[in-house]
């Protein structure tokens, strides 16, 4: 064990960090509580966050058998707002956004004019004025967030809109996981059974108003709590004593990493980057060419799609070891002692036992059950079969 | 968390046994396995290996990492925890019982290991 290992808490986030000073990182508003559950923390793109509680592989099942809560307060809201606030997200995003109804919300990305990707993001459309004015919530990764602010503030000239930094405005909450409809149930008066997966809507919950959303990043029903940080903590313990008896547990971001890993749902810096389209990340049904206008990456975009034909690119895959070694970001794939792709997120898998990867591989070895395929997991190459993902799909 | 007087340690947090007919138990302390996160696989030297104080002779992978595995002590394995190899969570629930993970034949005392005070001043730093 070497010491380096000790202080080496991988989340796998090698975007740089403000600062390494301890001081300057950032907390949440959650983060004496965190700190009273005994949480081993970890840096996130310069934010103190809670890593675990207690073992990682008991807040993963929890979330997929019961439900889980998760502060996820380092994540960046940005507010757009005006009455050219829908074709301004269009000119900006790749996404049709003008066309998300009121109430509803949207996976989509953010890219450069060449096309490649600055950022994932969910946008969602929280209201509307009788004057035609639109207000819309666009959240970013963390790690991006001031990124995806500086490019939307330079986006925006010309535009009858305003972006608004509501980083600090929002403190945000998940509760993720098969009971978690009955916990929130139980707290609320606001119609969750109306709530469509992908859909918010502004209510109060355990007598705190907050912008209730039925999103997640873990292959559960669950739902995103949008709230004032002075309100965070007495409804992290409202949400603690309603799931009390249904095995309601607090979560880190070492077992959301897991489960969003099973789900197939890809993380920036690992899946995404900014050299990667998303045509290359197996993602471009999120670029919408029909929609009215230009919007930056438009020509870019349009070219790498013509591209595809003639040259196929590495295709995301999944892996499953036969194994019990674990794969890691950056390793190589193997097939005949040649290298024919990159693992991008790799660990031991809860739900399935084993240790899963997702990978960019040359296209003739990425169809599932391609034999012969291997990970060199330092120096030794372990079998792994390719599958296709998800690794895991929740039953409806 | 308390650590058990009678082994000595590591700084790279191993614990070691002292010798009974000349053998010693080898591993890691629960500052190590807390700080690792759930173990899901180790590798271990096989029996009849030689190993050398502070050199890498296994390894243990948790959730998010892996980390190499250090003898803190000289000598022949004479046997490893074949529990440990198919439950590696034995290593956070019981890292110094059942946790356990090689024994030595000490060829060679080590001089440069910390008590149990030591170590607790050491990985409380």
């Amino acid at each position: 064990m070497g010491r380096n290992d000790l202080a080496r808490h991988a989340l796998g986030d090698d975007r740089p960090m403000s600062s390494n000073d301890p001081s300057q990182k950032r907390r949440t508003a959650l983060d004496a509580l965190h700190r009273s559950l005994g949480a081993t923390m970890t840096d996130f793109a310069g934010w103190d966050m809670p890593l675990r509680y207690g073992s990682e592989r008991d807040e993963h099942n929890a979330v997929r058998t019961k439900a889980g809560l998760f502060d996820l307060s380092h994540m960046g809201e940005i507010t757009v707002t005006g009455p050219q606030a829908a074709d301004f997200l269009n000119f900006a995003l790749v996404g049709n956004i003008a066309s998300v109804g009121v109430g509803r919300a949207r996976y989509t990305m953010i890219c450069q004019a060449d096309g490649g990707i600055l950022d994932d993001l969910i946008v969602y459309r929280l209201g509307e004025t009788e004057a035609g004015s639109s207000h819309y919530m666009v959240v970013a990764n963390a790690g991006n967030a001031q990124i995806v602010l500086d490019a939307l503030v330079e986006r925006v000239v010309g535009f009858d809109a305003v972006v608004r930094d509501d980083r600090d405005a929002y403190a945000l909450l998940a509760v993720q996981g098969p009971e978690s409809p009955g916990i929130l149930k139980s707290l609320t008066d606001a119609d969750l059974d109306g709530l469509k997966y992908y859909a918010g809507l502004p209510g109060t919950v355990a007598g705190v108003p907050a912008l209730i959303a039925r999103t997640g990043y873990t292959g559960e029903d669950g739902f995103e709590l949008f709230v004032k940080p002075e309100d965070a903590v007495e409804l992290w313990q409202a949400l603690t004593k309603a799931g009390e008896g249904v095995g309601l547990v607090p979560c880190g971001l070492s077992c959301r990493d897991t489960l969003r890993l099973e789900a197939g749902m890809p993380l920036y810096g690992h899946e995404l980057t900014t050299s990667l389209t998303p045509f290359d990340a197996g993602l471009g049904r999120v670029v919408k060419f029909e929609k009215a206008g230009d919007f930056v990456g438009r020509a870019a975009l349009r070219e790498a799609v013509e591209n595809l034909n003639h040259e196929p690119p590495r295709v995301l895959v999944g892996l499953v070891a036969e194994g019990r070694r674990v794969p890691r970001a950056g390793y190589p794939v193997v097939a005949d002692g040649q290298v024919i792709g990159e693992v991008t997120s790799g660990a031991p898998s809860p739900t399935l036992g084993k240790p899963i990867a997702m990978a960019y591989v040359d296209a003739e070895h990425s169809a599932p059950g391609t034999a012969g395929v291997g990970v060199d997991i330092r120096g030794s190459h372990e079998p792994y079969e390719v599958v296709a993902l998800p690794f895991y799909k929740r039953q409806k | 968390m308390s650590n058990p007087q009678q082994l000595r340690y590591s700084k790279e947090h191993e614990w070691l046994s002292g010798a009974e007919d000349g053998v010693s138990t080898v591993g890691i302390t629960e500052h190590a396995a807390n700080a690792l996160g759930d173990v899901v696989f180790v590798q271990l030297p096989e029996v009849g290996a030689t190993v050398t104080a502070g050199e890498t002779c296994g390894e243990l992978e948790s959730t998010k990492s892996v980390s190499d595995l250090y003898s803190p002590v000289a000598g022949e394995v004479t046997e490893v925890n074949e529990d440990v190899v198919n439950d590696p969570s034995l290593v956070n629930s019981a890292p110094f019982e059942g946790g356990w993970l090689f024994k030595v034949r000490v060829a060679e005392e080590p001089a440069d290991l910390l008590s149990a005070d030591e170590y607790t001043a050491f990985s409380a730093g």
